[in-house]
Formats: structure tokens, sequence, C-alpha cells
């Protein structure tokens, strides 16, 4: 089980260049919107026709273009569930499952809709239009759709968008659990990168149609590499650096020196600081910084506080320092300094 | 009053519409999922022209096609026996081409309307196109195109510069009810030229609450 794809494509004023390998399991493209997931999405399922480049499920080529390869989409068999679950709004959900099934001899048509109205929860619905169900009964009946075509993967296309943030939660424990027993590759394209961490086990992140992390989401998320990938991952500190040693930079934004864990080699030109990973001192020492002044913002569980820094160099543009704490409900004590970690260092490279 | 004018113009207008309904839903079909951007503006501007045209310009120019010393009515004539011009055949040809542009862009505007995903998701379903034409699009894009279907009707029905050039006003044989009126006034026969046009705006009426009926239909 693998999904094999190395596509080109020019599209609306950059070129998409993405190329990965996906073994078993949920992988997940990350990017902000307009960095080309979707559309990577649309050349797998063959909606879109790729420039050059190859595509192949298992082995199964599916576009090729040195080989003139392309099957239409009807061929493919892999599945694709839409943002806002492209369900036919004309048609009940009875019909809406007809259409993906394929008439065949051992087993009814009625019988497989039975079946897969009592696996998704949708007894009793199946007289019902779209517009009749809620969201969630939507994107099940957009599942249950898709596995009636027997796909031999799924494309999921920011599945959880179009539903209201408190049952998003909901939906993708259940959703992972339904995907779990499928067995097949699927990929899911989303801007979330909470989503992507908690149903995804590899991650592509893809930047301006180019991919700038690839592997398995944890590693990701705690060892990002790239500034690319820091920054889209959450890190809210990345700064610029000057190496002093093999373990010791310069921070000329923030006017001070670190210590790291990491090896610091000449590839490294940023630093990433996690906002929680700093915590709050009354000393000077290894790894702080001053603070004073901080402009402060009340989350729901955590306070958040933004930092004027003093550049070193004197450049005209302001350079901040975020800091995030829990709250422990006291008011909030202002530092007069703020610590890293060595270990909490992340070095980056452009 | 000339009642075969009522007739031959309901005649024409039924023969012209079921021939514009198909050909303007297969032109609205190819322009409106064509991806070639310019070749879409020229198809679109081609296809819309005899709408813009003066009926008489256009009338002109299916004269000169079909003309019986052209080569496409000299063609019809010599191999087919058909003789267009001047003819019951030529009051359909007029009507035809005139509310061609009507139907082809409401059919164009109403498949453009169908969400492209809806398409694209019956693809990747495995539906054939032929599956996805009548099962999807067709039922989506009905009201848009029966609104259209009965404004064509409404035009073809009312069609006089093109049918004069092309068809002439022959009473019994081309003459329709806009040329009978016409004769009517010209003649001096009023009595008669009010019933054609009490006629004639009844017709038009009709069409149009008939339109806004399958218009609101479609809101619900």
């Amino acid at each position: 089980m693998a999904i094999k794809v190395d596509i080109k494509k020019k599209h609306k004023g950059f070129c998409l260049r993405v190329s990965f390998e996906s073994s078993n399991g949920m992988l997940g493209i990350l990017g902000a919107s307009g960095s080309g997931k979707s559309m990577t999405l649309k050349c797998i399922a063959g909606l879109e026709n790729p420039d050059g480049g190859h595509i192949s499920i298992d082995g199964r080529v599916l576009f090729d273009s040195d080989k003139k390869i392309n099957l239409r989409p009807q061929e493919r068999a892999v599945g694709y569930m839409f943002q806002n679950y492209a369900l036919f709004p004309h048609m009940n959900v009875y019909r809406n499952l007809r259409c993906a099934i394929k008439p065949d001899k051992k087993e009814s048509i009625n019988s497989r809709i039975d079946s897969l109205l009592r696996e998704f929860s949708l007894m009793g619905m199946s007289k019902r239009l779209p517009s009749q169900l809620s969201g969630g009964q939507q994107q099940r009946v957009a599942l249950a759709r898709l596995f009636a075509s027997n796909p031999k993967c799924l494309l999921l296309d920011e599945p959880f968008s179009a539903l209201d943030s408190h049952l998003r939660e909901r939906f993708q424990v259940e959703m992972k659990e339904r995907l779990g027993d499928f067995g097949a590759d699927v990929i899911m394209v989303t801007h979330d990168r909470d989503e992507a961490y908690k149903m995804c086990e590899s991650l592509l992140v893809l930047e301006e149609g180019r991919p700038v992390a690839f592997g398995a989401t944890k590693d990701i998320f705690s060892k990002p590499e790239t500034v690319a990938a820091a920054r889209i991952t959450g890190c809210k500190n990345i700064v610029p650096i000057v190496k002093l040693n093999s373990h010791k930079v310069k921070v000329p934004d923030w006017g001070m020196e670190l210590e790291l864990k990491q090896e610091v080699s000449e590839k490294h030109t940023h630093i990433g600081i996690r906002a929680h990973d700093f915590h709050g001192v009354s000393q000077s020492g290894l790894n702080t910084v001053s603070v004073n002044n901080g402009e402060i913002m009340e989350g729901p569980f955590e306070w958040n506080v933004l930092f004027e820094t003093t550049q070193e160099t004197g450049g005209e543009s302001k350079v901040y320092l975020w800091w995030k704490i829990a709250k422990t409900g006291d008011a909030l004590q202002m530092p007069q300094y703020l610590c890293v970690n060595p270990e909490d260092v992340q070095l980056l490279k452009e | 009053m000339d009642s075969q004018a009522i007739w031959i113009s309901l005649r024409t207008a039924l023969c012209s519409i079921a021939i514009t309904f198909f050909l303007g839903l297969f032109a609205g079909h190819l322009v409106a999922r064509a991806r070639n951007e310019k070749l879409k503006l020229f198809w679109d501007g081609l296809l819309t022209l005899p709408m813009v045209l003066p009926p008489t310009v256009a009338g002109f120019f299916l004269l000169y096609l079909f003309g019986v010393k052209r080569p496409i009515g000299k063609f019809l004539l010599e191999f087919l026996g058909v003789r267009i011009v001047f003819t019951w055949y030529a009051t359909v040809l007029a009507a035809v081409v005139i509310s061609f542009p009507l139907m082809y862009r409401s059919a164009r505007a109403a498949f453009e309307q169908v969400d492209v995903n809806l398409i694209y998701a019956a693809r990747t379903l495995g539906m054939s196109e032929w599956a996805i034409f009548w099962k999807i699009t067709m039922p989506l894009a009905l009201p848009g195109v029966m609104s259209g279907g009965i404004l064509s009707f409404a035009r073809g029905i009312g069609e006089f510069g093109a049918t004069a050039m092309i068809a002439g006003n022959i009473i019994g044989v081309t003459r329709t009810l806009p040329l009978a009126v016409y004769s009517a006034v010209a003649g001096g026969h009023m009595e008669d030229a009010y019933r054609y046009v009490l006629i004639l705006a009844g017709i038009a009426f009709l069409a149009i609450i008939g339109m806004n009926a399958v218009l609101i239909k479609r809101r619900r």
C-alpha cells in the first residue's frame, strides 16, 4: 500500500512541484490557503491534469507523462471528499449513495445501501435531502458515499472546515476510528495544525507549491528543521542568529546570547522557540533576556504576552517576543527576565 | 381575418422550439464546460451574434447562404430536392436562428451555475459522463433551461424581420402572425390587426407568466 506522487503543475502564478511517497496510514498535507494542497489532491484524483510527472497507487499507474498514461477520474478508484461534501442537493440520501454503487451480481444494491446506512448511523435518513441533514450527518453521508464506490485510497479536502468548532473534535475522533477500519491510504488536506497533529501519522508541509517538510508528524512538530516548517507548526518566535561557537549563538533581534543543546552548523540561519518554552525569572542568568512593557492578551486558559525587544543593530522594523503561560488562577506576575532551556531552542535552516 | 396565420405561426414556433431547445442545450453545455477561455469567447460571440444583429441583417445572411443559387441552397435543392427560401421551411429556419441565442445563453448560464464540485464528485464516484449529465447537471440546471426554452418560444413566435427576408409574406404559406399584423395595417384593415395583436400579446404574456412560475419554483 503506497501512493507515489511526483508532479509539477503551473497554476495561478506559482509552480506546484510536489513529490512524496506515503506508506500505510493517514498522510496530512498541511499548508496555508493557496499553497497548492487542494490542487495536489485534484491531480491525484484526476480532476486536474499535472503538466508532467507520475502518480501511482500500489504500483497501479494513474498518471505518467512519459508513458502517456492518464486514467479518467472514473477509472482511478480514488475517493475524494470535498470541503462542502458535494452531496447532490436534489437527491435524497438513498439516491446519493445509489449513484456511487456499481451494479454487482453478488449483492443487491438495496442491501448494500442498508448496510452502509447502518454502518454510518444513518438509519431512517434515507428519504431525507442533504439540506434536511445536520452538518455532521452530511459528513457521514459523504463518507458513506465514498465507501460505496469501493475506493483504493481516500482523499479528504479540509473535511472538518464546514463543521461548527464544538462539533469538530468529536467528528475528528469518529472519523479517525472509521478510517482506521478502512485500512487503505488516506491523504488529508488541512490548514489547521492541531487537526493535522491529531489525525495524521505523517505530514507533508507545503509552502507556495513546494514541500518544506516531510516526515512523521511528531518529529516535524518537535524538531522542525526549516523556518517554514517551524512557522506552520505554530512556532511563534523565529529570529535570525549569528554563530558564536558550536553550541552558542547570538540573537541580534533580542540583544542576547543563547546556549543550545544542538550543535550549530553553518547551514543554520535562524532559531525557533515556542512561546510556552519561555519562563519568567527574576534574575539575569543563562539564556535570559530582559523584558518590559508586555502587551497582554488573555486567552481562556493561558496568558499571551507580546514584548517589544530592543534590537542591537538598531534596525527600523520592530521585533517581538511571544510568551505564553498557562493560567494558574492568580493574576499574571510580569517577570523582569525570560529564560529558555538550551534543549528548547530549535536550530532552523532558511 | 386570415386564420391560417395563427396556424402557420403555431406550427413554426413549435417546430423551431423543438430544434432550438436541443441545439441551444447542446451548445450551452459545450461552451459552459469548455476550458480554453479564448475559444470560449469566440464561440460565445458567434453563437450570440443573431441576437445582436438586426433581424433583417440575419435574414440577409440566411438568404445569402440558402438562396437557390448559393452553395447550401443549391446543394439542398439538387441532392435532396428541398427548397428553403420562400417556403414554410424558411419561417422555421428564421425562427430557429433568431431564437437560438436566447436558448443557448440561458442554458449556458444554467449549466455554469451548477457547482463544478458536484460534477467532480460524480466523476470520482465512477459515474459515466452520460449519467452525470442526465442525473446531476440537467436536473440542477432545469429551471434555467426551461425558462430559456419559454423565452425562445416566445421570441420564435414573434419573429418578423428575418422571416420577411427569407420566407417572404405569402398568404397561407409563410405569412405568420407578425407578418399578418404588418400586412393588415399596411392594407388598412385595422379590425384584423387588433385581433392579431391581441393573440400575440396574449401569447407573450402567458410566456412571461410561465417563465416566472418556473423561476419561482427554483428558488424554493
